[in-house]
């Protein structure tokens, strides 16, 4: 059997690209796209843990099944916004979007 | 687990191996992208054939189909289930989807103009509007290929996963992911040209329609759950104590037992997914996709499966039926299926675009399998399923080839004006479109049930005699709404390929290629020869000579107290049905075989103000405006707009701006003028905090990654000290 740690190295590594292209990508969808990836990370960990450590209970999968709502509901919201500012300003850049600086 | 199982297990997943592959790696060849396509729709045709013949073999089928299952998800002790079963009616229609599904690739091929050049200034999301090309030294156009060539391909596989998930299903759970999957793909295929603003309004309204019947069918099926602890069909419908314990709890709604609730609610799921009245408006909207798209939504896959699942869940919906007695739920199918047959015939009457009558004889004959069902006839019910597939399919793609050609006429003569799906705008197509043209009348024979020939009549009269032994009100309903397809049929036919052509576009029409021909003619095949496995033993003259295989073979797919007998031959729904068919194809001939314009359509002239209400469909758009559309608008503007976001939320915000800039004055005249400024004063004690002011300033970038790279710096270095402390 697969041990836990192949897994956890998978979402950490998923993780890790996730924050990368947050902080690294100008595209503000590229920037969504990136949190996605992020959550799923969280969700592999999640369901890893469940499998391995409390496979009588199914919080584990409930729990994730919350984070895939929750992460439907932030894009849609994410993307509505990302939307809005392409209709007033014509930018989906994240550096453009400065007009809270000094 | 045995070969078969395993095969079963795989069937679903070529389409879905295809979509992956065309969208990760082939996307950028068209060449690629058709060949993963129909490579994959062949493997699971194959795959399929290979297992039907298994089940056709197997001894005892009808009690010992081919199953196999797998725990998936572990809950308090006992896990649930989720399985493949192929019994005879899984069997049956597996059969027709694999064929159909197949065909309906290859044709999408040749539909797509696969080998032809790139257009002059498509665009992606835009039908291709043909390419111009130098030869013999003359400039022509000639039709171009689809700029999206590969994303088709991507999305039919995907809608065919959907379709195999649920033909191959055990249970509720996965037929509804099937179910759902489809309706994903059907969105995104009707959007397919999302450039054209109809497209998008007709994806969204199909979307939007079938949704209401899916929450009614989730609801029956967590009812089921509830009441049962399963969702297999074998463990519920073929268990008489399940039943029989479901049939007589009160539900406590409308006095409906739990098993007529839980059937009504998922009835209502199939009224969306086939498109029943009252839910049927998406349908013919669901015209504006490419026209394989129309043949695989309408025909193959996604409203056969609304009455597959109907089909399957019969055992429930007759639970209690004591003495040919119909439940409630059986009341409610026959009467909203007959409803349906005879009212989409008649708006059919009317239409002018030829997708479009083809759209509406889909719901209608949708309705005669669902009346069929709510009279107990269920063998007929799914012989029809499986004979309305392969004739509907062959329509369908026979009309893309007949816009197509018309296509070719309209860049040929480069007159745009002229719709290519106007049935008045063809005429005489016989001879430029030969093998459409035979291919379309066979299709369309078998759809008015043309007698002893085609199997859309042998399906129809069995559905018709079953009508007449148990319920002669449905019988006459179906009757009329046989012979008015019949007759718009003709009229179809006529209009399109009889007469002379009406139009210079018509004049240059062209044949399509084999691409497209060739799975006409293999359906053409089908819509024939499938409806002599049908042939009931007691039909005069013919009855016997073939065994009678579709009934001995469906028969069994039911739990035994529902064994239905063949009802005992009659002379009436036999001559009814010859009647209404060869009436109503005679009547379309002689009607409309010399008409020029469709200002001059005779129909217009008889009916008068009636055509006007059947030209409009009855006004059901209108009124689903008036009554769902604007007050959901009017809702969302004025309530949660105006009224939640502007004055409520935004309000909030501004009242706490409010405090804040009041508390601000005070602070500023009650502390900082009097107090600061008098001890400390301004020279000093100002420029060390400005200095400071300017120098942390710089990390307010406005940028949002620059916070994050902040926050980011600050948690880890955070963790970083919490772990050395806890060393």
């Amino acid at each position: 059997m697969i041990p836990l740690s192949w897994y956890l190295i998978l979402a950490a590594l998923l993780f890790g690209i996730g924050l990368f292209g947050v902080l690294a990508r100008k595209n503000v969808i590229a920037i969504l796209l990136s949190i996605e990836l992020m959550l799923n990370a969280v969700n592999i960990n999640l369901l890893a843990f469940w499998r391995y450590l409390t496979p009588e209970d199914i919080a584990g999968q409930i729990f994730t099944a919350m984070v895939f709502v929750v992460a439907a509901a932030e894009v849609a919201v994410g993307l509505a916004l990302v939307i809005s500012v392409w209709r007033r300003r014509t930018i989906s850049s994240a550096d453009e979007l400065d007009l809270l600086k000094w | 687990m045995e070969l078969t199982e395993l095969i079963i297990w795989l069937l679903p997943l070529p389409p879905l191996l295809a979509f992956f592959l065309i969208v990760l790696f082939a996307n950028r060849s068209n060449r690629a992208s058709w060949m993963i396509g129909v490579g994959a729709a062949g493997l699971s045709f194959l795959g399929s054939m290979f297992v039907f013949f298994r089940a056709l073999g197997a001894d005892h089928f009808g009690e010992h189909p081919f199953t196999s299952q797998l725990a998936w998800l572990p809950l308090n002790g006992e896990a649930f289930k989720i399985g493949v079963l192929i019994d005879p009616l899984s069997a049956i229609t597996l059969f027709f989807v694999a064929i159909t599904v197949l065909m309906i690739f290859i044709y999408s091929v040749g539909y797509h103009n696969w080998g032809q050049p790139k257009g002059d200034h498509d665009q992606k999301g835009l039908p291709p509007h043909g390419a111009t090309v130098e030869e013999h030294g003359h400039k022509h156009v000639v039709p171009s290929i689809e700029p999206m060539f590969a994303r088709f391909f991507a999305f039919i596989g995907l809608f065919a996963f959907g379709m195999y998930t649920l033909v191959v299903s055990d249970n509720l759970l996965t037929l509804f992911v099937g179910w759902e999957i489809m309706g994903l793909c059907s969105y995104l295929l009707i959007g397919f040209w999302y450039g054209k603003p109809t497209a998008r309004a007709a994806m969204i309204k199909a979307f939007m329609t079938t949704r209401v019947g899916d929450v009614f069918m989730l609801l029956g099926i967590a009812l089921l759950y509830y009441f049962t602890g399963t969702l297999s069909f074998r463990e519920i419908l073929f268990n008489e104590n399940v039943l029989h314990a479901l049939s007589t709890h009160d539900s406590g709604v409308l006095g409906l037992s739990v098993a007529g609730l839980a059937g009504i609610l998922l009835f209502i799921g199939t009224v969306g997914k086939s498109a029943q009245f009252p839910l049927h408006v998406w349908l013919p909207d669901a015209m504006e996709g490419p026209t394989p798209v129309s043949a695989m939504i309408h025909a193959a896959t996604m409203v056969s499966a609304g009455v597959y699942m109907v089909i399957r869940m019969f055992p429930l919906l007759a639970a209690g039926m004591n003495h040919g007695h119909p439940t409630t739920p059986m009341v409610v199918l026959a009467v909203i299926g007959s409803i349906t047959a005879l009212f989409a015939a008649t708006i059919a009457l009317a239409q002018n675009d030829v997708k479009r009558v083809l759209a509406y004889s889909t719901i209608s004959q949708l309705g005669f399998m669902v009346a069929a069902l709510g009279i107990g006839a269920y063998v007929a019910a799914a012989f029809h399923l499986v004979t309305h597939a392969f004739f509907k399919a062959l329509l369908f793609l026979g009309s893309g080839s007949v816009i197509h050609g018309m296509e070719h006429g309209v860049l040929h003569t480069g007159n745009h004006k002229v719709d290519p799906q106007d049935m008045f705008n063809m005429g005489g197509l016989k001879d430029k479109m030969p093998r459409t043209f035979w291919t379309f009348l066979i299709g369309g024979f078998a759809l008015s049930g043309f007698p002893l020939l085609t199997a859309g009549f042998w399906s129809k009269d069995e559905i018709l005699a079953d009508a007449w032994a148990h319920n002669q009100a449905v019988f006459w309903v179906l009757a009329i709404a046989a012979f008015l397809t019949a007759f718009y049929t003709m009229r179809q036919i006529t209009l399109t390929f009889l007469g002379k052509p009406r139009t210079k576009v018509a004049e240059h029409a062209h044949e399509t290629s084999l691409w497209m021909t060739g799975p006409l003619m293999v359906l053409a095949v089908f819509a024939v020869g499938f409806g002599w496995l049908g042939i009931p033993e007691h039909f005069p003259g013919l009855g016997g000579l073939l065994p009678n295989w579709v009934h001995d073979f469906l028969a069994h797919g039911l739990p035994e107290w529902l064994y239905a007998e063949v009802p005992e031959f009659s002379w009436v729904p036999l001559i009814t049905s010859l009647v209404v068919a060869l009436g109503g194809l005679a009547a379309g001939y002689y009607v409309y075989r010399d008409v020029p314009s469709a200002e001059e359509d005779p129909a217009k002239k008889v009916l008068g103000p009636v055509h006007t209400l059947l030209e409009n469909k009855y006004y059901f758009d209108e009124l689903y405006d008036f009554l769902f559309v604007r007050p959901a608008k009017w809702f969302s503007e004025k309530f949660v707009f105006e009224g939640m976001d502007r004055k409520v939320i935004d309000g909030i915000l501004h009242a706490v701006a409010q405090v804040s800039y009041w508390l601000g004055g005070i602070f500023r005249n009650y502390f900082d003028l009097p107090v600061v400024n008098k001890f400390i004063g301004d020279t000093l004690g100002a420029a060390v905090p400005q200095w400071f002011g300017a120098q942390i300033r710089k990390i307010q970038t406005g940028v949002v990654q620059t916070y994050m790279i902040l926050a980011m710096v600050v948690a880890f270095g955070s963790l970083f000290i919490i772990m050395l402390t806890i060393r």
